[in-house]
């Protein structure tokens, strides 16, 4: 009788061998996690009211807060690669003291709930605040309550995101193949741009996804620090958080269009980290 | 273009302290264990690391002079070999090669062509277009070796090369090596020897130094401890230290007429080189294929001058055989290596702490001149 034998699947990642042995009590917890996440979602679904669906969606209301809602995030998205992946860097390779102390500040944001964020901005470019009143005398405009507000509301809450998943790529990989380039005679910023850029593209592509995601769902510092203008700076989440007041089926359809929108976001740009 | 080396750095409380010249076309290999200021050295010469003291020159031109000078990476013509390859993962492996030429101004086409050239140079044409996770670790280490050569430095760092690679891939990389170190540059006129470029080798593995290397200087603590042509070094080296490197057993004593009197009063048989006149200081050389294991109760056979009991410390694969290494109480039976096929270690029974008898015959035994300044290692003293 031959005896059967049972590859295990050790030598390839690829290999889908089974598990060495899975504790069963992981799956109580995990399951309870799930049920979090999915559950609300599940109940948004049953408490939507389908008939109305397309009407309340194309509202107008509802599709200006759309359109304003996609054109900042995209813009404070911008706004976060062109200073997010210089600050990442500086932050990853700068040496000296102070560096330590410039990540903690960076990541402020991130432990900050959002509506004090949306209080210090108001502080510093409002009408009262040192820079606010700078630019109110010198060149006559005035920052708060307009859709720029919002871009850097949703700048300030989003570019963490970015800033530490780069930074992480960057320590990560380590400073090795920047030190060959150099040693081929390529000069710093030649190592950046063929070198440093390139190699982050991975890291780019989720710290990118996460600040856009972030950006989207701000409620907090934005309508502290620019209010809720319908057209100007009244974004999707706060079409729904002032729709859940007068129509809840209204905020509702609302809230479902900006899960769909988040899901369009995460299949379309599917970064690695999602990606297993 | 000769390369001229003083530097002094101290972090700590480790102080690395050499100097050295090569010559233009010439190898110096750097032989020591971890530790021993082999990095820190090439971090000087690539210029990552300002010394604290000391001077750098390649070809006349000072790329490090402490105070005042330090010339940066991308500008010493300094180029590297790790023991990866580091391949550009985003690049083909043309791109890779074309890039040292591209970042110094070549235009896109002369940098392809100058790339095209050493790939052919590097036997890797048929794989131009691939990128490097398709490489297997000795075609990515060839594609290294032609991309830090299409850079066109004037003196490259091999800092182990060669370790990284299975035991297949090894020896033709090391051929291709030697093929490229050991001749003038492609397209250079090489008539004149200091227009040729000069490579450092950092290594643990004397057949590197001596496959690649003129010359080599051993490292130890920060210190060179020995210095001199690669194959007088190694085959009879002066300090422990070295012979370690080098695979020898070594024992410290005074020159006899037939042999070497240790300083705890034995006697090893062997036969002295005529650079070593008996009463002076001296070692004894011999490799761990001349020594031959025997339980310590069985009797004995043949005639061997050289008979001493000690314990096995431990057992480790090395190569094709099995190298033992032993303990004893103190001199010569401590710390000696012995090779032997896994079937006689598995026939002997052999495991640590196994009580063995060691015999050496005279005529595998090599009496050499010890170092002339008195030797930084108290080594088998007492």
């Amino acid at each position: 009788m031959a005896s059967r034998v049972v590859p295990l699947g050790f030598g390839s990642r690829r290999t889908r061998g089974r598990n060495p042995g899975l504790p069963w009590v992981l799956w109580i917890p995990a399951c309870l996690a799930l049920a979090l996440v999915v559950l609300p979602v599940v109940g948004l679904l049953v408490r939507t009211d389908y008939t109305r669906l397309p009407q309340l969606l194309t509202s107008d209301a509802a599709l200006s807060a759309l359109r304003l809602s996609l054109v900042t995030a995209l813009l404070s998205t911008i706004v976060c690669v062109v200073l997010g992946v210089p600050l990442a860097v500086v932050l990853a390779r700068a040496r000296g003291r102070g560096v330590r102390l410039v990540r903690a500040v960076v990541l402020l944001p991130l432990v900050l709930p959002p509506v004090v964020g949306g209080l210090a901005l108001l502080f510093l470019l409002g009408r009262n605040g040192f820079l606010g009143y700078l630019l109110d005398v010198v060149a006559g405009v005035s920052v708060p309550f307009t859709t720029t507000a919002v871009v850097i509301a949703q700048t300030f809450v989003a570019m963490p995101f970015l800033v530490v998943s780069l930074e992480g790529a960057l320590r990560g990989g380590g400073q090795r193949y920047e030190l060959v380039a150099a040693t081929l005679g390529a000069r710093p910023w030649t190592v950046f741009r063929r070198v440093t850029v390139p190699l982050l593209l991975p890291a780019l592509g989720s710290g990118v996804v996460l600040s856009f995601a972030r950006a989207l769902g701000e409620f907090g510092a934005t309508i502290t620090f620019a209010g809720s203008l319908e057209g100007v700076t009244r974004t999707l989440p706060l079409e729904v958080y002032a729709q859940a007041q007068a129509d809840v089926d209204s905020a509702v359809a609302l809230a479902l269009l900006l899960i769909v929108v988040a899901v369009v976001v995460i299949a379309v740009a599917r970064p690695k980290a999602f990606d297993r | 273009m000769s390369l001229h080396v003083d530097v002094a750095v101290t972090r700590g409380r480790f102080t690395l302290d050499v100097a050295f010249d090569v010559p233009g076309g010439g190898v110096l290999a750097v032989l020591g264990p971890n530790g021993s200021g082999k990095s820190t050295l090439l971090q000087c010469l690539a210029g990552l690391l300002v010394p604290d003291r000391g001077t750098v020159t390649l070809g006349g031109r000072t790329l490090t002079g402490v105070p005042g000078v330090q010339v940066p990476v991308h500008d010493r013509g300094i180029g590297l070999l790790a023991q990866d390859p580091l391949l550009l993962p985003h690049l083909s492996v043309a791109e890779n090669v074309a890039f040292g030429p591209r970042s110094q101004g070549a235009s896109r086409t002369r940098a392809r062509a100058q790339a095209r050239a050493w790939v052919r140079e590097v036997d890797a044409a048929e794989l131009a277009g691939r990128k490097p996770a398709q490489l297997s670790g000795g075609q990515a280490q060839r594609v290294a070796i032609a991309r830090a050569l299409a850079g066109g430095p004037r003196a490259l760092l091999l800092d182990e090369p060669l370790s990284a690679l299975d035991v297949d891939a090894a020896p033709a990389v090391r051929g291709l090596l030697r093929r490229v170190l050991r001749r003038t540059h492609v397209g250079e006129s090489g008539a004149d020897p200091d227009g040729r470029r000069c490579a450092v080798l950092v290594t643990h593995d004397p057949l590197d130094a001596l496959a690649l290397a003129d010359d080599v200087v051993v490292l130890d603590a920060g210190r060179v401890v020995e210095r001199g042509p690669a194959k007088e070094v190694l085959a009879a080296p002066r300090t422990p230290f070295t012979a370690r490197i080098a695979g020898l057993n070594l024992v410290p004593g005074v020159a006899a007429e037939d042999g070497l009197h240790t300083s705890d009063g034995r006697f090893v048989a062997g036969v002295r080189s005529d650079d070593c006149a008996a009463g002076e200081p001296a070692v004894a050389v011999f490799a761990p294929g001349a020594v031959a294991v025997h339980p310590a109760a069985a009797p004995h056979t043949g005639s061997p001058r050289n008979v001493v009991a000690a314990r096995v410390a431990s057992l480790e694969p090395h190569g094709a055989v099995i190298r033992l290494r032993t303990v004893g109480d103190g001199g010569v039976a401590a710390g000696i290596a012995a090779d032997l096929t896994p079937a006689s270690v598995a026939d002997l029974g052999l495991e640590p702490g196994s009580a063995v008898r060691l015999e050496v015959k005279a005529a595998s035994v090599a009496v050499h001149a010890a170092v002339e300044s008195p030797s930084p290692f108290p080594a088998a003293e007492p």
